[in-house]
């Protein structure tokens, strides 16, 4: 099952890039596969029972046995949820997507290759396949970006690939110490077994291993200072690259610091929860700040996604500080928020770029009254736009609202400031949303067209699910109790 | 004690490539070889098929029966020594399938340069198989000698001239400092044997245990034996700061010598480290790991650094095997701290090295034929117009930054797995940061390739007027990457034949 779901886009890769068809047919093809891969993960979802908890479609074999490497893949609450936003980010990512005229049999073969990746990463639970998906995304990533991307794409390119290799470096060497720690014979790098064994005693210090882990997902996150990567790579990348960024590629890291740091090491985590509630902090207020300056409107919408990263490590930082308690309401929100703000987020970089691809400018101040021209648009980006900054009824409310009940008995002053994100939010959504969708039309905008069917489809499969769980969040947010329960145990709560 | 039938058996692979380097320079005397050059190619890589045989019947012997010495104990012939013959024929008999179109250039001397790769090919097996100090040198010399030549193939370039003059000199300079280690370790020991069969007298490390002083390595002559040993054979692994010859000589000479020097040679030139260190210094293990972990650390930081900021192709490709020199030397540390794990992460990652580049040099070189110039910036626009050897290419490079799923994630793992298990954790975060470094100048020679527009200045006559890439060499590159790729997927067989090979060191 999860090996279909991993291997469905890498093999839909191949298919897209050795049909030589033309541009149309290829579309088509790129969209069957990701439609098929959109009905496996709700199948697979569908099928995933939270009451019964644990791991899930659990499908294990010996790859390297010489090296304790086995290929097993497998999901429980935490990944199930991941897998899904994954399936619908890749549809909107095809569809946005349509108008892509360079190159269109490797531009679509590397986007299916890079949802088949982050797929693997979400379905691993052995440390080395975990690193190998993680790391094949890389090229992928590289070659959308500089290839198919605008402004200074090759520095972009660079730059990300480099962040996340060096980041990446770490996380393997800790991978390997951990695997080295216990006596020969209990070594293994299968997570379903690391979680519970002791990490009191590792042949380096347990802070090293942990950090090591940390630095690769703060990173990939991001968390300030390790960010600045994000807003070049977000800017130059091509609409769909923009959204899968977003959407998933960031979840990663997140994903990361649930499964591995706050599941494999609750001592450490309870040790470094001052300093991720600081940082969090930072990462909501200094990306809120930052937002209010931009002028870019893709550069907004990425340094927004900074901002509300903090959310997540301060839900993380919350639960390792004692407030597991809560049945980990900080951290189910911390999970929550990785889901609702791949989706939100992906919606308005969908919009953004469909903005784009009509005016040609990402410049604020340049625009003006597009709302009467195309109100299709105007419309989704007001839905996200509120999502984002947590209007009641959508699900980035939900999210947020847990991450603050959960961190408030814990750390009162460190949600206060980073309520005030909230209302940063707000003020910079707000304002972007009059000056570059009400107010007098311009002139120069007036010939310019809404959005065609297919547009419109890629913001109804992102607005879907902002609504439904916004609604009745319970059908995620069981899923993600099963998920971080046993990290809840973990951390004595 | 003559020579008995056994020990021609046991020294067959060797001589039977010999046998084949004579026939392919006499042969090239025939008319019908005289009017196709194509009938050499294939009689060299044909005849491989001989020396591969004799070291299969070999295996099985040695499988079956243990490790076996010759030669009255100056031949020893385990699976170790076997698994290098293997990948030195592999080595040797790709790199002349490969350049069967660029040694046309030697016309009419190319039956002379294909025997010339297959005596030094028949050196390096013996290196690997030798069991005795004397036999280590005549080894390496053998080997080394008709490099030399080769390099200086290329008569009317200068450059090809200075590199082989350049390897000469360097040779000549470290095989002096080996031999001067090796008297030092002969007076102090007063046996020249590394490894001997049971009842044929005592081997170094015995000597050596007897003696033992409270100096480092057990007494300052065996530590000056070691200093000299490193520094003799660190010119051979290109190793810094023994590495300066490395870059000119690749760049200098005709690329398919390049292209051998950082695999057979290397190769086998990892092999003769293990086995003396492990073996010979064996008791004065903690000594010489300390020692290999900071050259490697100091290597492969200085070779990436460096190849961030060159030009050529093929310079970059000399940097770049100094850095995985460095990496190599991860294995070697690590194997100080016994177990079989570091040798055998060496072992596997020369095996994923050797496919990694030969790919990386088949493809420069091809690559280099076509569009006529080996900087890195006159193969913009390559992929799309020769989008096979930039393909193999690219497959390399990202198989050498040690992405996955390649060769060289696989082989980085095994070795940073062994560094962690020798409790070299820092090694290990080096290699790993190391690597992402690496990643700047790999990845921006695939930039270059295949995001980059050719010039708009019309492609040199050259390049038009250049012969069709051989089906030959169109073999060689397709089977290199796939190497790359599959035993990124499959590593288990490579590693299961090196973890075999490794353990019969540890005796």
């Amino acid at each position: 099952m999860l090996t279909a779901i991993a291997f469905t886009p890498i093999i839909g890769a191949a298919l897209v890039f050795a049909v030589r068809a033309p541009a149309r047919t290829t579309r088509l093809i790129a969209l069957a596969v990701v439609v098929a891969e959109l009905a496996l993960t709700i199948w697979m979802y569908a099928v995933f029972s939270a009451p019964q908890g644990g791991y899930q479609f659990v499908q294990r074999a010996d790859w390297v046995p010489a090296a304790g490497v086995q290929y097993l893949v497998g999901v429980d609450g935490l990944s199930a949820p991941l897998i899904l936003l994954n399936g619908i980010l890749g549809v909107a990512a095809v569809l946005v997507s349509w108008r892509v005229e360079l190159r269109v049999r490797e531009y679509f073969a590397w986007l299916l290759l890079l949802q088949g990746a982050v797929m693997g990463v979400f379905a691993s639970l052995d440390l080395i396949l975990f690193f190998i998906f993680w790391e094949l995304e890389l090229i992928p990533m590289f070659f959308l970006i500089s290839v198919w991307g605008t402004g200074r794409r090759d520095y972009s390119a660079m730059k990300f690939l480099l962040f996340t290799f060096i980041g990446s470096a770490f996380m393997f060497a800790a991978i390997l110490a951990l695997y080295f720690s216990f006596p020969a014979g209990e070594r293994t790098f299968d997570m379903t077994a690391l979680i519970w064994k002791d990490m009191s005693s590792l042949i380096v210090p347990t802070s090293l291993v942990f950090g090591g882990f940390l630095i690769a997902f703060a990173v990939k996150l991001p968390i300030a200072p390790l960010h600045t990567w994000l807003p070049d790579a977000h800017t130059d990348a091509p609409t769909a690259v923009s959204v899968m960024l977003a959407g998933v590629l960031l979840k990663m890291g997140g994903y990361g610091l649930l499964r591995i740091n706050a599941g494999m090491f609750p001592d450490q985590l309870a040790a470094a929860a001052p300093l991720l509630a600081a940082l969090a902090v930072v990462n909501v207020l200094y990306g809120a700040f930052i937002v209010l300056r931009q002028t870019d409107l893709k550069r907004l919408v990425a340094y927004s996604s900074v901002s509300h990263m903090g959310f997540v490590v301060l839900g993380i930082a919350s639960a390792g500080a004692g407030a597991a308690q809560l049945n980990g309401v900080g951290l189910n929100g911390a999970a929550l928020q990785l889901f609702t703000h791949g989706t939100i987020t992906g919606l308005l970089f969908v919009v953004v770029g469909l903005v784009y691809d009509r005016a040609h400018t990402r410049h604020i101040p340049d625009m003006g009254g597009l709302a009467g021209r195309m109100p299709l648009i105007a419309a989704g980006f007001m839905i996200a736009g509120l999502a984002s900054l947590g209007l009641p009824t959508t699900s980035g409310f939900v999210a947020e609202i847990m991450v603050f009940l959960g961190t408030f008995p814990v750390y009162g002053l460190a949600t206060a400031l980073a309520a005030f994100g909230v209302v940063l939010a707000a003020g910079y959504i707000l304002w972007t949303a009059q000056r570059a969708l009400f107010g007098p039309p311009r002139e120069r905008w007036s010939a310019l067209p809404d959005a065609s069917p297919i547009d419109a489809a890629a913001m109804a499969v992102l607005i879907v699910p902002i609504f439904v769980f916004g609604v009745y969040p319970a059908p995620l947010t069981d899923v993600f109790e099963a998920g971080v329960a046993p990290i809840v145990r973990g951390l004595g709560g | 004690m003559g020579i008995t039938g056994r020990d021609i058996f046991l020294i067959a692979p060797e001589l039977a490539l010999a046998a084949l380097a004579a026939a392919v320079v006499l042969l090239d005397l025939a008319p019908a070889f005289r009017r196709n050059e194509r009938l050499g190619q294939a009689a060299a890589i044909g005849g491989l098929i001989v020396p591969v045989a004799f070291g299969a019947a070999l295996w099985v012997d040695v499988h079956a029966n243990g490790a076996q010495y010759g030669f009255n104990g100056a031949l020893v012939v385990d699976k170790f020594a076997l698994y290098v013959k293997f990948l030195v024929a592999a080595a040797a008999g790709l790199t002349l399938l490969a350049s069967g179109g660029y040694a046309r250039r030697f016309r009419p001397y190319q039956a002379e340069f294909a025997g010339l790769l297959l005596f030094s090919a028949s050196g390096l097996m013996l290196l690997a198989a030798a069991a005795d100090l004397i036999t280590i040198y005549v080894a390496l010399e053998l080997a080394t000698l008709p490099v030399v030549a080769m390099a200086a193939f290329a008569k009317t370039r200068a450059e090809s001239l200075e590199a082989g003059v350049k390897y000469l000199l360097l040779s000549a300079a470290s095989s002096a400092f080996l031999l001067y280690g090796f008297a030092f370790l002969y007076g102090a020991s007063g046996t020249m044997q590394v490894v001997a069969p049971e009842g044929g007298g005592p081997t170094i490390a015995q000597a050596l245990a007897q003696s033992g002083g409270g100096a480092p390595f057990g007494g300052f002559a065996v530590m000056a034996a070691a200093i000299l040993a490193v520094a003799g054979f660190g010119f051979k692994l290109s190793i810094v700061p023994f590495h300066m010859w490395t870059p000119d000589v690749y760049e200098g000479a005709p690329t398919p010598v390049g292209a051998f020097l950082a695999t057979a040679s290397k190769a086998a030139a990892f092999a003769v480290v293990l086995r003396v260190f492990m073996e010979a210094f064996g008791g004065a293990s903690a000594d010489w790991g300390g020692l290999f972990a900071a050259l490697a650390a100091v290597t492969m930081t200085l070779g990436n650094l460096v190849a961030i900021a060159q030009r050529n192709v093929k310079r970059l490709l000399g940097y770049s095997a100094v850095a995985h020199a460095g990496y190599l030397l991860i294995g070697v540390a690590a194997a100080s701290q016994g177990g079989a794990l570091g040798a055998s992460s060496v072992l596997f990652y020369l095996g994923a090295y050797a496919a990694m580049t030969l790919a990386a040099f088949f493809a420069a070189m091809t690559l280099a034929e076509r569009v006529g110039g080996e900087r890195i910036e006159d193969l913009a626009g390559a992929g799309r117009r020769f989008p096979f050897p930039a393909l193999v290419l690219a497959v390399a490079l990202i198989g050498l930054t040690g992405i996955p799923p390649t060769a060289g994630f696989m082989g980085k793992l095994f070795l940073f797995n062994a560094a962690v298990n020798a409790g070299l954790v820092w090694l290990a975060v080096v290699g790993a940061v190391n690597s992402a470094v690496s990643a700047y100048y790999y990845v921006g020679v695939i930039r270059t390739m295949h995001l980059r527009d050719a010039p708009d200045v019309p492609p040199s006559p050259d390049a038009d007027a250049a012969p069709r890439t051989p089906l030959a060499a169109k073999t060689a590159l397709g089977v290199t990457a796939l190497a790359v790729v599959a035993l990124g997927f499959w590593p288990g067989g490579l590693l299961a034949a090196a973890r075999a090979a490794a353990e019969s060191l540890l005796r």
